[in-house]
């Protein structure tokens, strides 16, 4: 398997889903 | 006016516009344009005359900025680390700036100073370096994307988690 790394649409994909799963454990944190 | 968290919020901004423009020029225009350059002999004005500089540049921006954040955080300091509740996003956005201040000054820059001559380096050595600057410098492209998520959300958590 390639690493997102090597690509910039991969970085910003992985970014972009790491943002989400963070939001995620952020709102539930929060019992939003 | 309280003036230190004022004047900490206008230089964390002013030194992390340059830090993250930093960054974006390495990934976005810098590595396709230094691989192009090598590919017609052109590289070596770029390493010499562009690459210092910028790094100089990123680098120390780098400190700026997480020095203003730490003081603008002020007594939330812990708080936002320790990813208390009230404090929670900042403290995200916080945590991932650490780890990004920490890829610049342990993984990118030491590897940085092999490839420009500053530190003497075989070509195997160089090779490597290469490959782990590249994807700490990439690493701290994707991680850049959440961290001015939370950046943004910081002190707005009804605007951002809100059912």
């Amino acid at each position: 398997m390639n690493n997102p790394l090597d690509s910039l649409w991969g970085t910003i994909i992985a970014g972009l889903i790491l943002t989400l799963i963070l939001h995620l454990a952020v709102k539930a944190a929060l019992g939003a | 006016m309280d003036w230190v968290p004022a004047i900490s919020r206008w230089i964390h901004f002013l030194a992390g516009v340059m830090w993250i423009g930093l960054l974006y020029y390495f990934n976005f225009v810098n590595a396709q344009a230094a691989k192009a350059a090598a590919a017609d002999g052109t590289g070596a004005g770029i390493a010499k005359h562009v690459m210092p500089r910028a790094l100089l540049f990123f680098r120390w921006a780098a400190v700026v900025t997480w020095l203003a954040g730490a003081a603008l955080l002020g007594s939330h300091f812990g708080a936002a680390f320790l990813l208390q509740k009230s404090h929670i996003a900042i403290g995200v956005g916080a945590w991932l700036g650490t780890i990004m201040l920490f890829n610049v000054w342990v993984l990118i820059w030491p590897n940085q100073k092999k490839l420009l001559g500053i530190v003497q380096a075989s070509d195997e050595e160089k090779n490597k370096a290469r490959r782990v600057a590249f994807l700490a410098s990439r690493t701290n492209t994707m991680l850049s994307i959440p961290m001015l998520y939370f950046m943004a959300a910081g002190g707005h958590a009804q605007l951002f988690f809100a059912s």
